[in-house]
């Protein structure tokens, strides 16, 4: 299996671990990714909030890159997935629309090009194939499940699971022998980019969430967006100072643990890059 | 040769201002065979009619065309005229210039050309006209009723009230139906039971009805005046005669089961009655779980039946009757909410339906009307109502309103402050929809008088946290989002058709709307029938209906079949298929294509005896006249009386031989 890597600017960046594990663990379930050349922005909030032709115009770029290639796109970062799937979307029973942005973007976009999640490509494999691969099981690890806001919605762009109660990386977490806790906060807005621009409301939505899956019996969290990951773990202290609660969640990408689950070494998961220290709940893991 | 009248109608100024009738009257007059034409403001009227059979009088007609309205308005009319004129009422043709012209076009001129090529076409088919006679067909006084719930039951007790012989046939151990798990019914909180129960019990004691339970309709031939069917009654491993329901079995049988009839709330067990009240009051054996049919081990219940009913060894039994009439009551059931992953229904036990509500609420219920969480016993003090679970919202469930929803819901809020004073009930809705009589009223009592709590909005998520369900949702009115820490969750879930609907429709040879729900003749004009002649709807089986809507079309269909049952015999309609036997190949390719199921294989026979070969039959008390099977047949021997190919072609003739 091979794909169009659309890595996007935080998989280079503020969330490299997820792009070092999520390369290592395509490795190793023989998931060939080839990054895009000349890959763009994919306009993510900014460009949507701004104008509709921008917002699709960037991540259409990329998929007229992709599609030269001859590949479909797979995209870890929730917000680029859904980017790229909503300007597909759109073009898709829309030529007029299609012909304007091509002449935009000066490329000649086509629409053959299908856009997967990590999740949803990993999914693909089946759960036995994803086992046969776990040389360490993550038992002792109580995982809370989070997909975000943006991977499985809306349904009709994302394509993929539950929209309301997703089960696919419960399953995923199942399968490398860890415990996925019941927890109603799966879906729940971790605040995304008010991280930035009003940071207390990222503060309380984070709270919450750190909360329920405290409450639920979780002694972590998986993530497969960065920005929830961002949140989630950096401003973990900061919620931690304002509500006098300690939590202690280690937020790993969930590539992270299967990384940890297939026998990888922490070196090539980016196991370092946290600010919530996951070794003593790394530590207990497998040991029975 | 023929002698055409022609009768054009101004139809006040509907036709006359599009079309001009002069010009049409005068066109007509010109046409080969016509030799009388005229025209006329309003020819249905009695000064119309009478124009028309003076006419048939005096110009020796022998057919007439009238161009007027659509046959399906006017037909019957202009064929009873002709025929009290002394003419046979097949001779009447009818040239629809309203609905197919005069309505749909403004240009007079290019109008009253179509008027008149309508007219032409109509003149030459009523050249080639025969004759055609109705036939006489017996009715068996006898009528079959589908389905013991209560429509089922006033349909029973209504067809036999008239006098006529009635056999109820239900697929549970008891006839009662959905409504006897019901509490109490809106918007006048009478027993559902109280008044329920009576009505199975006058149905038991009727001399004119027989109920068989436990039972399933097999098979269904015939057509109308004339069906047969076959029933299957299953084994209830208990001698009805012997046994005097004294419920000793049923005590002491080992194996518990879920009851169904409790919603899963309660337990039966492998012998047992569905409920105290069930008619007939006589047990049957779940031979799947009991334990002699499944381990050859137990027969607590054959040792202790002091009646010795028990009868192990008994098996599924045929009926074969024949029936005048059928009327389908078969229900419906209710959808499954856990499509919905965010309301959490399956996860949580205090997660609900309505129809477990009502169990939980109900005297003769698991907690004998304690309303308590089915967790942990204890009571309820906030309990959220959910609307419009699977109904309205084809994402998930349906696009259909359920229509009794917004109804049972403010009956349960009302209730379960009438249970429980310090209880808060909240109702969240899209739209309160209380058409009814009585039912706004009781909707604003619930709300007036009881407190219920009522939220414009959906629901978002239901999860629990500690011994709370949270329930998290919009309130639209107010713009904002709402959480309730509550102690039970209730879900209105949709009403959708029976899993089988599908398949006993076939077996009616009737059809279903694509949600399943067996389909009426017509919405509003016919809403009883079903295009199948001798067959009724009543109740739920046909769309989602409450009580009164169900009773009230129950006693509809009674009616229908009093109504076909006053008469000696039925007349059937003569413009149905024909078989020219001579020239027919008996390829059947009309059987299969054939919607009613009305043709079958004949074979000929020689003088001698000896088989010659095989043609086509058409049972003339099923088919519909359709005329699928006449496009289908290869050797153009099927023909349809009254639109045989030489007059149908006739009138493709005179619109392309036009001037």
């Amino acid at each position: 299996m091979k794909y169009a890597y659309y890595p996007g600017c935080s998989l280079h960046s503020t969330a490299k671990e997820y792009g070092l594990s999520a390369r290592a663990v395509c490795r190793e379930l023989g998931i060939e990714l080839e990054e895009i050349p000349d890959w763009n922005c994919c306009g993510a909030t900014s460009a949507h909030s701004l104008s509709r032709e921008l917002s699709i115009a960037l991540p259409l770029r990329n998929l007229a890159k992709a599609e030269e290639m001859g590949l479909d796109v797979l995209a870890p970062c929730a917000a680029c997935f859904n980017r790229l799937r909503s300007a597909n979307a759109a073009v898709k029973d829309d030529p007029a629309l299609l012909e304007s942005v091509n002449k935009t973007i000066g490329c000649d976009y086509k629409g053959s090009v299908n856009i997967v999640s990590l999740l949803g490509a990993i999914n693909e494999l089946g759960e036995e194939t994803i086992k046969a691969h776990v040389k360490r099981e993550l038992s002792g690890l109580k995982v809370a499940c989070y997909y975000g806001c943006l991977l499985v919605r809306p349904p009709d762009v994302a394509g993929f699971d539950d929209p309301e109660n997703p089960e696919s990386l419960d399953r995923l977490m199942t399968s490398l022998g860890a415990e996925a806790v019941e927890w109603p906060y799966k879906t729940e807005c971790c605040g995304a980019s008010l991280s930035l621009s009003k940071p207390e409301v990222v503060v309380k939505l984070t709270h919450d969430i750190l909360a329920m899956a405290k409450r639920a019996g979780a002694n972590c969290i998986a993530a497969a967006c960065p920005l929830c990951q961002g949140n989630l773990d950096l401003r973990q202290s900061q919620v931690e100072g304002r509500y006098g609660e300690r939590f202690g969640l280690p937020i790993f990408y969930f590539t992270q643990l299967m990384g940890v689950a297939f026998g990888l070494p922490n070196a090539a998961l980016g196991l370092k890059k946290h600010m919530v220290n996951p070794d003593p709940v790394l530590a207990g893991v497998g040991s029975r | 040769m023929a002698r055409v009248g022609v009768f054009v109608c101004w139809c006040g100024s509907n036709i006359a201002k599009t079309v001009d009738v002069e010009k049409v009257t005068e066109a007509a007059s010109r046409l080969p065979h016509v030799v009388y034409s005229t025209h006329y403001k309003y020819m249905c009227s009695e000064p119309g009619q009478n124009l028309i059979k003076q006419a048939i009088d005096e110009h020796r007609l022998d057919r007439v065309v009238v161009a007027s309205c659509s046959p399906r308005l006017h037909e019957p009319t202009f064929q009873r005229c002709i025929s009290e004129a002394g003419l046979n009422p097949y001779m009447l043709e009818m040239a629809n210039i309203r609905e197919q012209c005069s309505w749909v076009h403004d240009d007079k001129e290019a109008a009253t050309q179509k008027a008149i090529d309508l007219t032409a076409m109509a003149v030459a088919k009523a050249v080639r006209n025969e004759p055609l006679f109705q036939q006489e067909i017996p009715v068996t006084k006898k009528a079959l009723v589908i389905g013991g719930g209560v429509a089922g039951i006033q349909a029973a007790l209504d067809i036999a009230d008239a006098g006529y012989q009635v056999v109820l046939v239900e697929r549970t151990p008891s006839i009662g139906g959905r409504m006897a798990q019901y509490d109490k019914t809106f918007p006048t909180l009478d027993c559902a039971a109280c008044i329920l129960t009576p009505k199975m019990v006058d149905c038991a004691s009727h001399p004119n009805i027989e109920i068989i339970t436990y039972s399933e309709v097999e098979q269904v031939s015939g057509f109308v005046g004339n069906f047969d069917v076959t029933i299957r009654r299953r084994a209830r491993s208990v001698d009805m005669k012997k046994c005097t329901g004294c419920g000793v079995c049923y005590e002491k049988c080992p194996v518990k089961l879920p009851s169904e009839f409790e919603c899963g709330l309660g337990e039966r067990r492998a012998i047992y009655v569905p409920f105290p009240q069930a008619v007939p009051n006589v047990p049957v054996i779940d031979r799947e779980q009991c334990r002699w049919f499944t381990q050859e081990k137990c027969k607590a219940c054959e040792k202790l039946c002091p009646a010795g009913a028990i009868a192990y060894d008994q098996e599924d039994e045929l009926i074969t009757d024949k029936f005048g009439a059928i009327v389908v009551a078969t229900g419906f059931q209710t959808w499954d909410p856990s499509e919905y992953g965010n309301l959490g229904y399956g996860t949580h036990p205090d997660i609900i339906t309505s129809l477990q509500f009502e169990r939980l609420i109900n005297a003769s219920g698991p907690t004998d009307g304690k309303l308590v969480r089915p967790s942990d016993h204890t009571v309820p003090k906030n309990v959220v109502f959910l609307s419009c679970i699977g109904s309205r919202d084809d994402e998930h469930g349906y696009p259909y309103c359920s229509k009794v929803c917004c109804m049972y819901n403010a009956k349960h809020a009302l209730l379960l402050k009438e249970k429980n004073h310090d209880a808060q009930a909240y109702v969240f809705y899209m739209d309160i929809r209380a058409n009814g009589k009585g039912y706004e009223e009781f909707v604003r009592r619930a709300i007036e008088k009881y407190g219920a709590i009522y939220l414009r909005g959906r629901v978002s998520r239901v999860f629990p946290l500690g011994d709370k369900l949270i329930v998290r949702g919009v309130d639209t009115l107010a713009g904002k989002p709402v959480e309730i820490e509550a102690d039970m969750v209730v879900l209105a879930s949709a009403m959708e058709a029976q899993p089988d609907a599908k398949e006993m429709a076939r077996k009616l040879g009737i059809s279903t709307d694509e949600y399943n729900w067996f389909s009426e003749a017509h919405p509003k004009l016919r809403p009883v029938e079903v295009l199948t002649a001798g067959i009724y709807l009543a109740g739920a089986c046909q769309y989602p209906k409450d009580i009164p809507d169900a009773v009230a079309q129950a006693s509809g269909a009674a009616a229908k079949v009093v109504a076909l049952f006053s008469k000696e015999h039925l007349l059937s309609e003569p413009t149905v298929a024909e078989v020219n036997e001579d020239t027919c190949v008996g390829c059947l390719l009309c059987k299969e294509v054939c919607p009613f199921t009305a043709i079958e294989p004949k074979t000929i026979y020689d003088k001698n005896g000896n088989p010659i070969k095989t043609v086509a039959s058409v049972n003339e008390g099923l088919c519909h006249g359709c005329g699928t099977c006449v496009a289908a047949c290869r050797s153009a021997s099927m023909q349809l009386r009254g639109f045989k190919d030489d007059q149908l072609l006739a009138e493709v003739d005179a619109l392309a031989f036009a001037e």
